[in-house]
């Protein structure tokens, strides 16, 4: 609950406008994009998304808190945001699974964040100028606070993969669990930035699942014996990820492959593609995405800021989902290699589970071989 | 395509498809589709000829259909915007082969998926099959298999009639006793005599989803729902919450997957909505499945295959209009190919965001029914809702509570008998103050959640009411403290009376402090894209998106919620107000608090502001519209009462109001006030005076003599209207009207005489009297329970000379500017020396008629009425003054009850009024659209019926001809006692029943239960009292069983008249008959 005990905090944006508000989280500075997501539920999973690894994310359904924080839901083993704005966070949440309060989490995890400001009117100003760099503050003068966030580097500056993606590979579930079972596929995962619920996902369907840092090599991935790849999701702009591409080159047309989000664009950029950055981005649980094959719409769940040109793609290559709202694209697959790649998240947690059939897709394309 | 409606406005069944219809109507055309409507409602949107482009107003039944389709041969039919009802009537069509006969298509929903989700076994089956959950049940179709069914699966039980609408006859059962009483009448209710017994889930969540899926299998959810109150309660009697709070968006995405997995088993193109029960807790449910299991045990409850009340609150919830995409999908468009109305760039496919939160209230006519049984269950009891939005929890619920126009209950009411500590916190219309009341006492949080079921989220909410109500009793009311209460929704009324200041006091305050509401904007999208859509709710927060736009600007106030004496009607006018000012070249600006009606689409009007229609609301926002320039003017006279009230606040408030002055209003509503215009005019009324006491009223009624009528000025629907027959009663009157504190007591002559109704409109030099209606019972039956009928069969040529002279005379002497409702009685011994017409009352405002009187002369009263205020005389608009020549058609409205939905409460038709809504029979003759009035509102009697006769003695004399045509016309007859020994005094056979329910069997209850009857007339002796004790369970029997029943010889006398006449009529188009054109 906000009251009038929690102390004064500023949003303070890179563009000069301030937002007065109430103190959440931890007591320590915050810098990042600011970002919105439109998701009415799931805020447990955003935060734990390492995709949103330098950024501060806003919220823009008022109420949040409601339903505490659980053991279940986080996407990693830490919150991943730099700070957290909301309209009201309540501290007097109601779920059987609840273990704490979402302000004890953002405290302990040394997130600051804050309530009470106008997130609409926020999330308008991101929508008309697009997203910026902004600081979360609560004891420097909003002037202070501005010239303090010019002096650091815009989030498209900075590799925030190498932040967020594992420091050693390991095997999902531990070792004893992921035992192999005879037969069972082994898909490894180049983590980018990778969620729990990827892995979980492909466990569920029977494979074992070897996760591995960024800078892995296509030769070292190869030396895996994976059965296939899957591309994770991750933070950041995918024009400073040359040596991922390169990796990816080096796997096409050796193992089946699945891109998604980050992994779509690197995958992209292997075929040819420019990426750009999208103004505000995509991120929610209610993204319309039309299968080009099918003309059946899906309800998807997406956080990204970049897209891919679909301008400097060979035949081979086809754009096989488009965003029904701006026409962006949303998927590509290869006409001969078995390798397809989604912008939005099969994985949802949060969103809709509509697009899990994409982990059965691609595990199919790995056990036909 | 032929879009059926759902007839009448019932509980269960309400403004909410005429939303739907009208939607749909705009849809197709829009499509360039031709839209032939049928629908028996005349106070109804769609059912206007500009809306749909062939409009019959017939009574619903399958004949009247497949005439239709056989005159208009429609390519399709949209089942599923007319409720149950049009759902109901497709089945019958179809099962009859007559959509095959026609070759019509039965579009959207297929009809095995109709019967899919009716029958309960089917429907268990199908979702068996598609693996998803249904409470363990049973279905029933005897008594005995009832009783198997108890052994089997233990009480408590719920009960839910096959095939009826708003739960009918069902319940839940805890007793044996009540498991009896509850599977019996949901055997009778069902017309597939059919009931499913299912596993009690009290306590558990309540969660509906609205779905969406199109002919490519595109499925996409509009909206999820949670019920504050916990399952056992009929969602239209739950307060309901959008979206759902209390689930983690696992228990989200699970319920939601489930929903479309349901949407796509039953193959629907169009809308669905999905009902679950979602288990609250481990420690209270015991998990199945395996240790540790993450998601919850769900259920699905309740699927219907058709737009709903649930999604038209999450059309306006959410702004995405479902009942017009629905209508695409089912003509074979797709989701992807629509784009979304709201944003005008972005695609109808996709699931609305919402940044507010949204709460509705149901609206329960316990007001009006103060003996009936509070209790609520599976059988809806509220006759409309309010919602409201905000940014907050807390906020919504209070302008949700502002909203529902109760009066003295505000937030702070209690029931004076909680003071001693008992609080119903079982589920009853007033489960909200006692668990507010609770917290007040001390109660914590969850205690009240462990006793009610209700989630904590919502208790610890209330909790935080009470914490602030504190504050505020306690507190110095500073600038902070005033905000962050503002920001919980607290009224400055209710700020006023805490912190001991005047509601004007905190309004200074806030102009001082700076504290005022900015308007958000609905967009479904939570601002992630620009929309074009004006649809805006207040909320304490700091940026505007309602800023004032330039030009002429004109604000319509509505009429809030629907309850009843205050319908729909009041709905129609407020949109053809809006459309009139469009017309006019000006902007039109809604305001309203009814999530069910046309005119809270967003489409009605050029602005629509979602807000409680109170003083604060209404200030605020006109101040928000005036922004720093003047104020524009609101128009109170189309929003039945709620809009009338209003003026004075706005006057005080130095706000302008368009067309009658509120000086205007007070002169025709203030008694005194009004004698003295009408003795200045020479115009007689009925001997009467207002009073305050009880000192004054007797003398006062000794004076004019009793029966008198006694009523409160400054009510609608006739709300605690009574004849009196003695001083006795007087006295008790008074007691009982003290205790209410209203404001002065009206005591007039009780005249039994004919009673005339008219809607005119005056601009101030001339005056229009579209028509003239006469009531088909006499004076003393509220006029909007009354049968009335255009033009007037009974009335002389002076009569009605004297009626035009009067009303147009009153009109201008009134000062009204815009529509005038003004009563007469015919009673021509009071007026000796005049042609015996008298006053009854003026109403300077829209009334129920006008929908009714606009519909059968084609004069469109109100667009000049807006005119009229807009400057412009009746002559510039064409309409010479006088009465408008009369159409050689005879229209006949008729009043529909939901008597049987609303268990101790007594039928009988007095000055109070009882209806929810209205049906129109209209024909070339008296006798056929009487015939189809009552065929249209179930009041029909056919040749043949045995009918039971109970009279007062008062009536038996003037009984004797309708005894003797019910003989003619081969209808068996039965009585009690004394009416009995009076039909045999007339040589007519009789079979006696005695009223005395434990002197032996069969008596009165036992034949009309078990179908011995068909029809029940019952008279009554005066006014309340014991003479209704009598009769009581007579008519409730009749109620229960669904069969006429006649409390008024004249109601019965017109039924027996069409009866007796040649069994024929027309069905065409209204504007068919409009034109006199005989087919």
């Amino acid at each position: 609950m906000t009251s009038a005990t929690h102390p004064r905090a500023w949003l303070v944006l890179a563009d000069g406008r301030a937002f007065a508000g109430e103190a959440i989280g931890a007591v320590v500075h915050a810098t990042g994009e600011v970002v919105f997501n439109t998701s009415m539920t799931g805020y447990q999973e955003a935060l734990t998304d390492p995709s949103y690894g330098g950024q501060i994310l806003v919220m823009t359904y008022p109420l949040q808190g409601n339903y505490g924080v659980n053991a279940h839901d986080a996407e990693s083993a830490r919150l991943q945001v730099r700070g957290f704005v909301v309209r009201e966070l309540t501290d007097l949440p109601s779920h059987w699974q609840s273990t704490r309060t979402l302000d004890a989490l953002l405290c302990d995890a040394g997130v600051p964040g804050i309530a009470g400001i106008d997130t609409r009117a926020l999330t308008q100003h991101l929508r008309a100028h697009g997203v910026v760099m902004g600081t979360i503050t609560r004891d420097e003068p909003p002037a202070v606070a501005l010239a303090r966030l010019h002096a650091e580097p815009d989030y498209g500056a900075v590799d925030h993969v190498a932040a967020v993606s594992t420091a050693e590979a390991y095997t999902f579930g531990g070792a004893r669990e992921a035992a192999p079972a005879p037969g069972a596929p082994h898909v490894v995962v180049l983590d980018l930035g990778v969620k729990r619920s990827i892995m979980r996902h492909l466990q569920r369907r029977g494979a074992t699942v070897t996760t591995v840092p960024h800078h892995t090599s296509a030769e070292d991935i190869l030396a895996l014996r994976p059965d296939g790849v899957v591309l994770s999701p991750g933070p950041g702009d995918p024009q400073l990820l040359d040596h991922v591409v390169q990796t990816a080159r080096g796997l096409v047309g050796r193992t089946p492959l699945l891109g998604i989000c980050l992994g779509h664009q690197v995958l992209g950029r292997v075929f040819g593609a420019r990426t750009y950055k999208l103004k505000f981005g995509h991120r929610g649980a209610n993204h319309p995405v039309r299968d080009e094959h099918s003309g059946r719409t899906y309800i998807t769940a997406q956080n990204h800021g970049y897209a891919i040109d679909p301008d400097g793609l060979p035949a081979a290559v086809r754009v096989s989902h488009v965003h029904l709202n701006d026409g962006t694209v949303e998927g590509l697959a290869h006409a001969a290699l078995p390798l397809f790649t989604i912008q939005y998240h099969a994985e949802a947690s949060p969103g809709p589970h509509d697009s899990e059939y994409l982990f059965d897709r691609f595990l199919a394309t790995v056990t036909d071989r | 395509m032929l879009i059926i409606g759902s007839g009448p406005i019932v509980i269960g069944q309400a403004a909410e498809f005429d939303y739907a219809g009208t939607q749909a109507c705009k849809a197709m055309r829009e499509e360039g589709i031709t839209s032939v409507l049928v629908n028996s409602n005349p106070a109804t949107i769609m059912t206007d000829e500009d809306v749909a482009d062939i409009v019959y107003i017939e009574p619903l039944t399958v004949e009247v259909i497949e005439r239709i389709i056989a005159a208009e041969r429609p390519d399709g039919l949209l089942p599923t915007l007319g409720g149950q009802t049009g759902l109901n009537l497709a089945v019958q069509l179809a099962e009859a082969g007559i959509l095959e006969r026609y070759d019509v298509r039965l579009l959207g929903t297929p009809l095995h998926t109709i019967r899919l989700a009716e029958d309960r076994q089917l429907f268990r089956d199908l979702l068996t099959s598609i693996g998803e959950p249904t409470p363990e049940s049973a279905i029933v179709e005897t008594w005995d298999q009832a009783e198997a069914a108890r052994d089997a699966l233990g009480l408590p039980l719920v009960v839910r009639p096959a095939y009826t609408l708003g739960g009918t006859g069902g319940g839940i059962a805890h007793t044996p006793e009540e498991y009896e009483q509850i599977v019996r009448g949901g055997l009778a209710a069902s017309p597939i005599t059919q009931v499913l017994v299912e596993r009690s889930l009290l306590g558990w969540k309540e969660l509906e989803y609205e779905v969406m899926r199109d002919a490519a299998d595109t499925c996409i959810t509009i909206c999820n729902m949670e019920n504050m109150d916990p399952m056992g309660v009929h969602t239209g009697d739950s307060i309901v919450v959008a979206p759902s709070q209390t689930l983690s968006d696992r228990d989200y995405q699970l319920l939601r997957t489930s929903a479309l997995k349901i949407i796509r088993a039953l193959g629907i193109e169009g809308g669905c909505n999905v009902q679950f029960a979602l288990a609250p807790r481990p420690d209270i449910v015991p998990w199945p499945g395996a240790e540790g299991a993450t998601a919850p045990p769900y259920y699905v409850i309740e699927v219907n295959p058709r737009v709903s009340r649930s999604s038209a609150l999450a059309s306006k919830a959410t702004g995405y209009p479902i009942a017009r995409i629905a209508s695409k999908i089912a003509i074979g468009r797709r989701l992807d190919e629509i784009s979304n109305p709201v944003t005008g760039r972005t695609s109808a496919a996709f699931e609305p965001a919402l940044d507010y939160c949204v709460v509705k209230i149901p609206r329960w006519p316990f007001d009006k029914f103060p003996f009936g049984d509070r209790r609520l269950g599976t059988q809806m009891k509220a006759t409309g809702e309010v919602m409201a939005i905000d940014r907050t929890f807390e906020g919504a619920l209070q302008k949700a509570l502002r909203s529902l126009e109760l009066g003295e209950r505000s937030l702070l009411w209690e029931h004076p008998s909680w003071a001693e500590g008992a609080r119903p916190l079982h589920a009853t219309d007033e489960r909200l103050w006692a668990l507010l009341s609770a917290l007040r006492a001390g109660t914590t949080p969850i205690e009240l959640s462990r006793t009610s079921g209700i989630d904590p989220w919502f208790t610890e909410r209330l909790a935080r009411l009470v914490a602030m109500e504190r504050r505020l009793l306690g507190e110095e009311l500073t600038r902070p403290l005033l905000r962050a209460a503002k920001r919980l929704g607290f009224s400055d009324a209710i700020i006023g009376t805490l912190a001991d200041r005047l509601p004007e006091q905190v309004r200074a305050l806030r102009d001082e402090w700076d504290i005022r509401p900015v308007y958000k904007m609905v967009d479904t999208c939570a601002a992630e894209f620009e929309a074009v859509t004006p649809y805006f709710y207040s909320t304490y927060d700091e940026q505007n998106d309602a800023t004032p736009e330039p030009g002429e600007r004109v604000l319509v106030l509505g009429s809030g919620p629907i309850r009843i004496g205050q319908g729909i009607e009041f709905d129609y006018a407020s949109v053809h107000a809006a459309r009139a000012l469009q017309r006019a070249g000006v902007g039109a600006i809604l305001a309203n608090s009814n999530p069910e009606t046309v005119s809270t689409d967003f489409d009605t009007s050029d602005r629509l502001y979602f807000e409680p229609l109170d003083e604060e609301g209404v200030r605020d926002l006109v101040e928000n519209e005036a922004g720093d320039g003047e104020a524009s003017p609101a128009i109170v006279q189309f929003g039945g009462q709620t809009a009338v009230n209003l003026a004075r606040a706005l006057q005080r408030a130095a706000l302008p109001i368009a067309g009658s002055s509120a000086d205007s209003i007070d002169l025709a509503e203030d008694r005194g006030r009004f004698e003295r215009v009408l003795t200045s005019l020479g115009i007689p009324q009925p001997p009467g005076a207002a009073v305050r006491t009880l000192d004054e009223a007797t003398p006062t009624a000794d004076a004019v003599g009793y029966p008198v009528l006694v009523r409160p000025s400054y009510v609608l629907g006739g709300r605690a209207m009574e004849v009196v027959q003695d001083r006795h009663e007087l006295a008790r009157y008074f007691a009982a009207a003290l205790e209410e504190r209203s404001g002065p007591i009206l005591i007039d002559k009780y005249l039994e005489g004919l009673e005339v109704e008219v809607d005119a409109i005056c601009d101030g030099e001339h005056v229009l009297i579209p028509g003239i209606m006469e009531h088909i019972e006499r004076a003393g039956v509220h006029s909007g329970d009354s049968m009335a009928v255009y033009p007037p069969q009974h009335l002389t040529e002076p009569q009605i000379a004297a009626i035009v002279d009067y009303t147009t005379r009153m009109a201008l002497a009134l000062g009204v500017r815009g529509l005038v409702n003004i009563q007469y009685v015919i009673a021509p011994a009071i007026d000796r020396t005049g042609p015996g017409v008298l006053v009854i009352e003026a109403n300077p405002r829209a009334s129920r008629t006008v929908p009714f009187i606009s519909k059968v002369t084609g004069v469109p009263l109100v667009r000049l009425a807006v005119n009229v205020m807009l400057g412009h005389t009746l002559r510039e608009q064409g309409f010479a003054p006088g009465l408008w020549p009369a159409r050689e058609l005879v229209a006949v409205k008729a009043p529909v009850f939901s008597m049987s939905k609303l268990i101790g409460v007594d039928t009988y038709l007095g000055p109070e009024m009882k209806s929810t809504g209205e049906v129109m029979g209209v024909d070339f003759t008296f006798a056929a659209a009487v015939r189809k009035a009552l065929l249209a509102a179930d009041l029909a009697v056919r040749p043949g019926t045995p009918v039971l006769l109970s009279l007062a003695s008062r009536t038996k004399p003037e009984a004797v001809p309708l005894i003797e045509a019910l003989h003619a016309a081969g209808c068996p007859l039965y009585a009690t006692e004394g009416t009995a020994l009076h039909v045999r005094s007339l040589g007519i056979p009789v079979e006696l029943v005695t009223k005395r329910l434990n002197e032996g069997h069969p008596n009165v209850v036992d034949v009309i239960h078990d179908g011995t009857v068909g029809a029940v007339i019952n008279t009554i002796e005066g006014g309340r009292a014991s003479h209704l004790r009598d009769g009581f369970h007579i008519r409730r029997a009749a109620t229960e069983t669904r069969i006429p029943c006649f409390t008024s010889l004249d109601t019965a006398r017109a039924a027996i008249q069409a009866l007796s006449a040649p069994d024929s009529h027309s069905v065409l188009p209204l504007s068919t008959y409009r034109e006199g054109v005989r087919v």
